[in-house]
């Protein structure tokens, strides 16, 4: 559990009942301190999705406790500098920020969260400043708070707040770090949000395939199936209720819907031959999913409650990979109907196919963008790599060296996630996330080999 | 929360032995045992009783015929002269055992997506099993399975290990 305290956190508010145990925090309004008289310091402000800036030293010390209480999430003392790990991790996989080495912070007193010792941190070289709090609420919850500060300017940019079950307290460090992010990049969050994706081992010929869970740090990772069928493909429902994904249960290669509170698989189709490829419509009230009849593979939807299929394409070639744009109006997919596979969208109603890929090479398992304004997909030909281009198939842009596969994307369309081979007899696979750039590329990690990685929504 | 599920290791290690499915420019080497397919029938029900090959088994099906596995072209589903040849064999032992039903599996190489692998595992499937059915074997002893690029028997990153993955094996069902 999870609750904003986002309006609760003035000064005023949050903190009287503190005031027996420690003084109040000196009053800091955010617009009143200004820059001093002659100086207009720039907007601090950090760029996604553009050049070759430097990123951005943040200085983001130990959250100080007011009291050191010991909880079923570890002591408070201790969660204090396990949040800032966390909150410095998540910006510095952004490829964005770099936080400084913890050696460069001095602890910070309860007193001073929100009256920063601005010439302090000024000196430290950082530029922005991310100071918070975590409490034992008494009742079990933790009451974590979480300011921005521009260095510079010496003024608080924003403020956010949790109120969180101990099984649920690194989510307030992901929402802390999403509100540093979202604040001075302009971009929508995505560090509070979870991964779903097939865990593999064994030899190649034979691997054993689960589906598995995790935060999309690699941390709280659990295992959903026990390997005994292979399983592939898993994505998230909308509602992050629900998992749809394609197992070869008793020798029938079928999709089925895994429901998280239960851990409960449902068979979507019945009586149905090869289906897989399956995706939630945004609205969660449909399935899209691809079924091979003698020898032709083709797209349809159905129900997410269940029922009667209705198909989308018809043509000879394979049809597979679909994939809803946002709004839910059209899907991208592959085909190849001209001879190789290429992207096509199509409206929601499998009306008005037309090709977009026309770069020259393959292309396959297109993903729209959650933002809508990118389609992300694997570029065959020699090597496997990620790359992007506009929902009309322009702006071609590959991101990644290859063997790489299966791209999923943020919440906040700006990062990639997808899987990463080696050749050979091993043909290991991991687990990567590229940014836009294609400059920041790191590997997830997990406790065996991964692939077929899904991103899921941010949570609320 | 979901609650933690059991994990269930089966450890049911059915060994992958690499068969020898190159494309034949001469007579092909004595059959092998392509345990290929994972979910083929557990050795105990291999044919085998006391050491003699039940006739009309899945043993007695890859001695008998020319191979159990017949190869396709990069990103191709069509039966060539050597599948005819091999796909013959097959139809003329299952004419003898008319009671025997078969899968005929589908499968790729690594070179191409997970989905289409899929997909097209399913073509090659249904090819073969469509040469079958028009050598007189009726369509309801046959069944399809595609296995995409999942079970590759030969597991290196080169043209001859992609040729041989390239294929679709029939398994009789015993």
């Amino acid at each position: 559990m999870i609750r904003s305290l986002l309006v609760a956190l003035s000064v005023t508010v949050a903190l009287p009942a503190l005031a027996q145990q420690a003084p109040a925090p000196a009053q800091s309004a955010p617009q009143d301190q200004a820059a001093p008289a002659g100086q207009t310091p720039a907007p601090l402000e950090v760029s996604v999705t553009g050049g070759v800036s430097a990123p951005m030293p943040i200085a983001i010390p130990v959250l100080p406790t007011p009291q050191v209480v010991d909880t079923p999430a570890g002591s408070t003392d201790v969660l204090g500098r396990q949040l800032a790990g966390i909150i410095a991790t998540d910006l510095r996989n952004s490829g964005l920020f770099t936080p400084l080495p913890s050696s460069q912070l001095r602890a910070v007193g309860f007193q001073e969260v929100n009256a920063p010792a601005f010439d302090y941190w000024g000196g430290t070289g950082a530029q922005a400043l991310v100071q918070g709090f975590v409490r034992a609420n008494g009742d079990g919850n933790l009451t974590v708070g979480c300011y921005l500060y521009d260095v510079f300017s010496k003024v608080e940019l924003t403020r956010t707040g949790f109120v969180v079950s101990p099984g649920d307290w690194r989510r307030a460090a992901h929402k802390c770090a999403d509100m540093v992010y979202a604040r001075l990049t302009g971009e929508g969050p995505y560090f509070d949000s979870r991964v779903v994706y097939v865990s593999e081992t064994g030899p190649k010929g034979k691997r054993i395939k689960r589906l598995a869970i995790m935060d999309q740090d690699g941390a709280n990772h659990r295992f959903l199936t026990n390997g005994q069928s292979i399983v592939l493909t898993p994505r998230f429902a909308p509602n992050q209720q629900s998992i749809v994904f394609m197992s070869y249960e008793n020798d029938k290669p079928s999709i089925y819907v895994y429901d998280l509170g239960s851990g409960r698989p449902r068979r979507v189709v019945q009586n149905a031959s090869l289906t897989f490829a399956p995706r939630f419509s945004p609205d969660g009230r449909w399935i899209l999913f691809s079924m091979a009849q003698n020898g032709n593979t083709d797209i349809y939807r159905v129900s997410a409650q269940g029922g009667t299929p209705q198909r989308l394409t018809t043509s000879p070639g394979i049809d597979t990979g679909g994939s809803y744009s946002p709004d839910g109006s059209r899907i991208v997919f592959e085909s190849d109907r001209s001879g190789g596979q290429q992207i096509y969208v199509m409206n929601a109603d499998g009306s008005g196919q037309q090709r977009i890929s026309f770069g020259g090479g393959r292309y396959a398992t297109p993903v729209w963008s959650p933002r809508g304004d990118l389609i992300a997909f694997t570029k065959l030909g020699g090597a496997f790599r990620i790359g992007i281009m506009s929902p009309s198939g322009g702006g071609e842009k590959i991101l990644t060296q290859g063997q790489d596969e299966g791209p999923s994307w943020s919440p906040n369309g700006r990062v990639i996630t997808f899987y990463r081979s080696s050749p050979g007899s091993s043909g290991k696979a991991d687990l990567w996330m590229v940014d836009l750039t294609g400059q920041v590329e790191r590997k997830i990690p997990t406790p065996l080999d991964g692939s077929d990685p899904a991103w899921g929504p941010l949570r609320p | 929360m979901a609650k933690l599920t059991n994990i269930l290791l089966t450890g049911a290690a059915l060994a992958s032995l690499a068969a020898c499915a190159s494309k034949p420019k001469q007579l092909p080497p004595p059959p092998v045992d392509n345990t290929a397919g994972l979910n083929t029938p557990p050795p105990a029900n291999t044919g085998n009783v006391d050491g003699a090959i039940v006739p009309g088994s899945d043993a007695d099906f890859r001695r008998s015929v020319t191979s159990n596995t017949v190869l396709f072209g990069l990103d191709q589903s069509d039966i060539d002269a050597d599948a005819r040849a091999i796909l013959d064999s097959q139809a003329a032992w299952m004419q003898r055992y008319p009671n025997v039903r078969a899968t005929v599996e589908g499968h790729c190489d690594e070179r191409g997506t997970r989905e289409y692998n899929l997909a097209l595992g399913d073509r090659r499937a249904n090819a073969a099993k469509n040469y079958l059915v028009a050598k007189g074997i009726d369509p309801s002893r046959l069944t399809t399975i595609s296995y995409g690029k999942e079970r590759p028997v030969a597991l290196g990153s080169d043209e001859s290990a992609w040729a041989q993955n390239r294929r679709a094996v029939t398994v009789v069902l015993n």
